[in-house]
């Protein structure tokens, strides 16, 4: 019997404003794999974590996308949570007044409601915290603050991992959460999703560098070119990009054509 | 007929009427005032601090104000379901502007400090009050001040002498009984705090009954050197009533004051904060959050004078419109020539839940002097839809989220409050409040 694969995207073309922006993408995440999708800027790579995560504002042309078998695109973004798909933001925005560790709990309980499972107390919520925190060296004295209020552009990123920590997805999808990172701040987010790893979960870790990837090492790798994806291979395509740039692939892919 | 006209032949008969009652410099003060109103007439929409704020149901009103007390049947029992009911304080009562003993708390005088009310102050600390009362808000600008000074019937007066301390937070509640339209209060406080004081203090306006009725009361406070007073206004009144409100604060150097404002009531309701920052030093936070539905309009206007060197103010306001409300906030920082090193800022939110709500914010920076740092901003808008994305992201509904945004954006102003118990009744008030709204309205 084989397994269901977590995430499988076919032949997805997509746009905004009537312009273009995915033009047939295919992707198969199974569980307990890493995957890569790299590009240059523009190439679609925020645009494919926004339409995974449901944001609203674009449009579907063709091509499908199935979460644990169920169709995605069809569900609202709470369910796609809710479900145990996670998108770590790469901008994650503050918003004022929002207590962290009241929504937080929200959050958590809604998912574990979804999933059958018993909603968590104040007290029973902040045990776990307290033992997830220490994973992401966030001091908990930022959950007394507004959700990402006052948090460094590093403390931010972390939240979002954090997060992830607490919600227990199958799917998370790291939307350039290496951008803006010092050496430490990356070296504790790697540590963390590291850990978060297992085989029964998948991560799909969007990124313009492969600097995370030496920490976060790939199964598989995806360039994103214009909108398609070009080539895709193990980790040692990620180093030769690292190594040529994306032009050399670019030009290859020109003469290809 | 003029508006003012009747309040002008009636005045006559209430000074006979009241003759004996107050000092004799009172009178001259009173009359000070009615001439003033006489001479401004009600302000009309071409009054350019009035523009926004149409008051022509008020000026409609039958001419009805509640001179004497009302025989009233009133227990603690029709005051436990407003807010502060039970908070551990020092609480005047004042129906329709008279105080009302037996619903209040013992009046006291200690070493230090004084709690009572302006017609027994009037009696025994003439002194003290001939300097200060209508002193800083006589209504030179203003015409429901002017006519407040004229009618003035009671209110609070506190004083508290250098260096001391309130031992509880001071609750001042006026009661409008509701009962007939027009009946029409004003009460007066005045406030006193000697230099190194300390003091809590709410002024909370609530309404018994709906008839359409009239509040306009003025509160003048003076901060000796070095005080620190935190000050809360909840304003709390019946939908088709009417509230103006004139707060008028002089600060020494180094006082220190937080004033709240908490605007949820009246079908008009008005409100005046004048900030005088008279010494260097000072730190002044105005932060407030109305709360409109229905057919309401709260108006907020604030004058933050930067008359010295080295003060810092910050205005916070957060509107929340329903329905086809209006919130209008007008906010003048004036910073005098030698007032350097001033740090002024201020920002006025509004969120837009409806189509038909309407929010007029004007900052009003008139900066005189050459080293200041002087920042305003406002907005007018609907909720953030990358905030309700993020929330919805992580497994919350888009009911739950919009709802967490509004509640949030209350929870700016109310995390401000110093007060812990204070805080927690406002969080609570606000909270059922806001859930109390109907979800049409709360803007899906």
């Amino acid at each position: 019997m084989t397994t269901q694969p977590i995430l499988e995207i076919k032949d997805l073309v997509a746009g905004v404003e009537g312009r273009e922006i995915l033009k047939g993408i295919s992707l198969t995440v199974n569980p307990g794999e890493v995957h890569a999708v790299m590009g240059p800027n523009g190439s679609g790579k925020s645009t494919l974590a926004a339409i995974l995560a449901g944001r609203e504002g674009y449009d579907i042309r063709s091509g499908t996308a199935t979460f644990h078998g169920k169709d995605l695109l069809d569900l609202d973004p709470e369910v796609r949570a809710r479900e145990g798909l996670f998108l770590a933001f790469q901008y994650p925005i503050e918003i004022p007044g929002v207590n962290s560790t009241y929504f937080l709990r929200a959050a958590v309980n809604e998912v574990r409601k979804h999933k059958g499972l018993p909603e968590f107390d104040a007290v029973d919520f902040l045990a776990v915290v307290k033992e997830k925190i220490k994973l992401l060296e966030l001091d908990e004295a930022l959950l007394k603050r507004p959700v990402n209020a006052g948090f460094s552009g590093g403390e931010k990123k972390r939240n979002e991992i954090f997060q992830m920590a607490m919600l227990e997805p199958s799917l998370a999808i790291l939307d350039e959460t290496d951008s803006g990172l010092d050496i430490d701040a990356l070296r504790i987010v790697a540590e963390g999703i590291n850990r978060l790893k297992s085989p029964t979960n998948a991560q799909l870790v969007i990124t313009h560098y492969q600097r995370l990837l030496n920490y976060v090492v790939p199964d598989f790798v995806h360039v994103l070119m214009g909108g398609r994806i070009v080539r895709s291979g193990g980790r040692e395509l990620a180093l030769e990009l690292e190594e040529k740039g994306y032009d050399w692939l670019a030009k290859l892919e020109a003469v290809a054509a | 007929m003029k508006p003012t006209d009747l309040y002008i032949q009636h005045f006559e008969r209430f000074e006979r009427e009241a003759a004996g009652q107050h000092p004799g410099w009172v009178f001259p003060t009173r009359k000070a005032g009615l001439a003033r109103f006489a001479e401004l007439g009600f302000p009309t929409l071409k009054d350019e601090d009035w523009r926004f704020t149409n008051i022509s149901a008020i000026t409609q009103l039958p001419f009805r104000p509640v001179l004497e007390p009302v025989a009233t049947s009133l227990s603690p029992g029709d005051l436990s379901k407003f807010a502060f009911a039970s908070l551990d304080a020092q609480r005047l009562v004042f129906v329709d502007g008279h105080f009302n003993a037996p619903l209040s708390s013992p009046l006291e005088e200690s070493n230090g400090a004084r709690v009572t009310t302006l017609s027994m102050a009037l009696a025994r600390h003439g002194s003290a009050l001939e300097r200060n009362l209508a002193r800083y808000a006589p209504g030179e600008n203003n015409a429901f001040a002017a006519l407040n000074t004229a009618y003035f019937t009671d209110g609070a007066f506190i004083q508290l002498d250098d260096q001391s301390r309130l031992p509880r937070p001071v609750h001042l509640l006026f009661v409008s009984t509701g009962q007939t339209a027009g009946d029409a209060s004003h009460p007066r406080n005045l406030i006193l705090l000697g230099a190194n004081s300390q003091a809590t203090i709410l002024e909370q306006f609530v309404s018994l009954g709906s008839a359409p009725c009239l509040t306009n009361s003025v509160t003048e406070m003076v901060m000796g050197d070095g005080a620190h007073l935190e000050h809360l206004k909840l304003q709390d009144q019946a939908a088709a009533s009417f509230h103006v409100a004139t707060l008028q604060v002089q600060l020494s150097r180094s006082s220190d004051l937080i004033s709240h404002s908490f605007a949820f009531g009246g079908r008009i309701a008005r409100q005046h904060i004048g900030t005088t920052l008279g010494g260097q030093g000072i730190e002044c936070v105005l932060n407030g959050l109305y709360v409109a539905d229905g057919e309401q309009l709260i108006d907020h206007h604030m004058v933050v004078d930067h008359a010295q060197p080295h003060c810092n103010s910050h205005e916070y306001y957060n509107g929340l419109l329903a329905g086809h409300s209006r919130g209008v906030f007008h906010g003048r920082i004036i910073v005098r020539k030698y007032a350097q090193k001033t740090d002024a800022k201020q920002t006025n939110k509004n969120l837009l839940l409806s189509d038909d709500a309407t929010a007029d914010t004007k900052p009003q920076l008139e900066i005189y002097a050459d080293d200041v740092k002087c920042t305003h901003g406002a907005t007018i808008g609907q909720l953030n839809p990358d905030s309700i994305f993020y929330l919805r992201a992580r497994g919350i509904s888009k009911e739950m989220a919009k709802r967490m945004l509004i509640h949030g954006f209350a929870g700016e102003i109310i995390d401000r409050i110093r007060s812990a118990p204070v805080r927690a009744e406002l969080d609570e008030l606000v909270w059922q409040r806001l859930e109390s709204h109907q979800p049409a309205r709360l803007g899906s």
